[in-house]
């Protein structure tokens, strides 16, 4: 009997099953009506791209003293109407000679971030607690001054990017202990913890965001005398967190539901207090399991902030629209203004789906109910 | 129960309401807290061109900022001290009552309903805008009686359509009527010869024709059809403030019509004409203010036809005819009453 005492290699794989002319023909040109899409598709983008490259790039206008050398004929995009005041799009009316501040304030957030990024790091969840409770009032104090010589710049000089971005992230920040503190009493067994948590969600997801801005900014003072000058920024920022906490609460208790029952009766039968379960037991599956929906949350949201500028904010889209766009040597240009203001956004927007992504995957331990 | 919650929440604010208007009634005059303060605090739009917008540097420029301006050079002696505070048409009225801001230079159509039942008061008119019409030249019309038939491009959802149904009901004529969602895309459709002519406010009609590739071909036909008294607004029941603000504004029109302007104010101060010698002093106690109110607004800020150009005439990329607004003795209607 003959016994191989070694593995025959592969064979390589038949030419017609492999490489670019496979790949082609079993995606693009499988069927007479794939073929007909495909062609169809390739004219769309001949027609489409060029255009669109021509004026995003070749044609744009990078850099202009005046708005007469972004009009002609041939002219494509205008970008100087962007690059000649970007300091105001990405910090609004605070002092350019101040700008230091705001990004002494970024770039330590992002050097304090990166190590949380990486698996091997020590002590992750005392940074991690210390870029999440302390940090803010750093950059609070950076951005604001008034301590330590530095000069107070109010808040109704902030606009821009740094605007957009410092909203976001406290209503973010806020939110998401609130919501889930929300949601765990929307599930508790105590009639009145369960009702006034009821009452909070409901409420706060049944009026629009642009009412809840609204009655911040324009009915409070009403209410207030006359000589209070509760800052405007901060009633909309509390509006907001309240508003987002609410939402956070139902996609956590989305996931909180979708938790066997055995996990709380296990937790339980371990002696845990209610607590220590949910801390230990519960949310970490829970919060795993609505990475998505959380995120989808604070991507709402942070394209919801652009709803500020109905209570005279200046986010990063109303200082393109608005402020550069009622510039009368420079009318004529919101297109740039739109798609820069567009592209801007996508960009936050991709980076958090793909670190979402990425944290689902990192958490991924193989369980599935 | 949900009839008692309603009511419920009504008390209490009515209550609120009711404790805010006391209040206020014990508060000191707004001439005081500006003088305390310090600093006026004035409402303007979040930004369109000419009237308030701002500049690079963050400053805000413009026909309604330079009215502001003129006001806190008179009550504070510095055009500079000026807090602008950007709100939407939406919530203007209300910064207003709220005492936000001291007064409310935002582009505001004085109307009776505004005047008479919103606790309001308007102090002039800086601006007569009314809704006027934009064609192309080559069309060759001198008037929009020519028009008839005329396919108008228009912001939908506007007054201006029902002005424009009625001017055309009235005259016997008959339009269709392309609308569009904002004016932006109004502009879009009169470039892409979608319609004979676009229509809207005149001020606004200066600043869609800069957005066309080419401006000089287009032109802006010289009916009015409709009336927009733009002026600045302040709170009922301060009668002080009220004419303040009122004074401010006829100063700079006086000015103009006297020839003081922002240059020769120093040397008119020595003139022997007893008009000037009014305007540039000695009438201020009756104001509640120093002696030098109106010359500080003319030496900080400039009489009407300077701060007119600069931000949305001749000497502005606007480049709006004074029509309406010039001198009630040069074809206009701007007219003030004297200072004695």
């Amino acid at each position: 009997m003959y016994v191989t005492d070694h593995i025959l290699p592969a064979l390589p794989a038949p030419s017609d099953s492999k490489g670019v002319l496979h790949w082609l023909k079993t995606n693009l040109f499988s069927s007479p009506i794939n073929i007909v899409l495909t062609l169809l598709g390739l004219l769309l983008v001949y027609k489409i791209l060029p255009p669109i490259i021509d004026w995003v790039f070749i044609n744009a206008t990078w850099t202009a003293d005046n708005s007469a050398e972004c009009k002609g004929e041939e002219k494509g995009a205008c970008w100087a109407f962007i690059s000649n005041r970007f300091g105001q799009v990405m910090y609004g009316f605070y002092p350019p000679e101040q700008f230091w501040r705001p990004n002494l304030a970024g770039i330590l957030l992002i050097l304090l971030t990166i190590p949380l990024f990486f698996e091997k790091t020590p002590k992750k969840v005392i940074l991690g607690g210390f870029v999440l409770v302390v940090f803010p009032f750093i950059a609070f104090v950076l951005i604001h001054g008034g301590y330590f010589g530095l000069s107070t710049i109010e808040t109704d000089k902030w606009g821009g990017l740094m605007l957009t971005l410092i909203i976001s992230f406290v209503g973010i920040l806020c939110a998401l202990p609130l919501g889930i503190i929300l949601a765990l009493g929307r599930r508790s067994n105590m009639p009145i913890v369960k009702s006034i948590c009821v009452i909070f969600i409901e409420f706060w997801r049944g009026v629009p965001l642009i009412t809840v801005l609204f009655m911040s900014s324009v009915m409070l003072p009403l209410f207030f005398s006359g000589g209070t000058d509760f800052d405007k920024l901060a009633r909309a920022m509390i509006g907001i967190i309240l508003f987002q906490s609410a939402y956070v609460a139902e996609v956590v208790r989305g996931g909180l539901q979708a938790i066997p029952k055995g996990q709380y009766e296990a937790a339980v039968a371990m002696g845990l207090s209610y607590w220590k379960s949910m801390f230990l037991i519960i949310l970490p599956q829970a919060l795993k399991l609505v990475i998505p929906g959380l995120v989808n949350t604070f991507i709402a949201l942070f394209k919801d902030t652009t709803l500020v500028l109905t209570i005279g904010l200046f986010d990063l889209l109303a200082i393109v629209e608005n402020v550069l766009g009622s510039d009368s040597a420079w009318l004529g240009f919101h297109t740039e203004g739109l798609v820069f203001a567009a592209f801007v956004f996508w960009m936050f927007c991709f980076a958090m789906s793909r670190y979402s992504m990425s944290l689902e995957r990192k958490l991924h331990t193989g369980h599935t109910h | 129960m949900k009839k008692r919650i309603l009511l419920g929440l009504a008390t209490v604010a009515l209550l609120s309401t009711a404790a805010y208007a006391e209040k206020s009634d014990k508060k000191m005059s707004t001439l005081d807290s500006v003088k305390k303060a310090g600093i006026l605090k004035c409402g303007v739009t979040t930004g369109l061109a000419g009237f308030s917008a701002a500049d690079k540097k963050g400053n805000w420029t413009g026909l309604d900022v330079d009215t502001c301006r003129g006001i806190a050079a008179a009550v504070l002696g510095d055009a500079t001290k000026v807090k602008f505070n950007p709100l939407t048409a939406k919530e203007r009225f209300t910064a207003l009552q709220s005492g936000e801001i001291d007064v409310l230079s935002r582009n505001t159509t004085w109307t009776l309903t505004r005047d008479a039942s919103l606790g309001l008061n308007f102090a002039g008119v800086n601006y007569y805008d009314g809704q006027g019409f934009l064609v192309s030249k080559k069309l060759g019309v001198k008037s929009v009686n020519d028009l008839d038939g005329a396919q108008v491009c228009i912001q939908a959802g506007t007054t201006t359509e029902l002005n424009l149904a009625d001017y055309f009901k009235s005259h016997n004529m008959k339009f269709k009527a392309i609308t569009f969602d904002t004016s932006d895309q109004t502009i879009k459709g009169f470039e892409a010869g979608r319609c004979d002519m676009l229509t809207s406010d005149q001020s606004q009609l200066y600043a869609l024709r800069i957005k066309l590739a080419k401006p000089e071909d287009a032109i802006v036909l010289p009916e009015v059809i409709s009336k927009e008294p733009l002026g600045p607004v302040v709170r009922q029941g301060d009668d002080q403030w009220f004419n303040i603000v009122k004074w401010s504004l006829n100063a700079m029109i006086n000015a103009e019509e006297l020839g003081v302007s922002k240059a020769n104010a120093k040397a008119m101060k020595k003139s022997k004409d007893p008009a000037i010698g009014r305007l540039m002093g000695g009438q201020g106690e009756k104001l509640g203010l120093s002696d030098d109110w109106s010359y500080n607004i003319i030496s900080q800020v400039g009489n009407y036809a300077e701060i007119f150009e600069a931000n949305v005439g001749k000497d502005s990329p606007l480049k709006i005819d004074r029509g309406l607004n010039a001198l009630w003795n040069k074809g206009g209607i701007m007219y003030a009453p004297p200072i004695r």
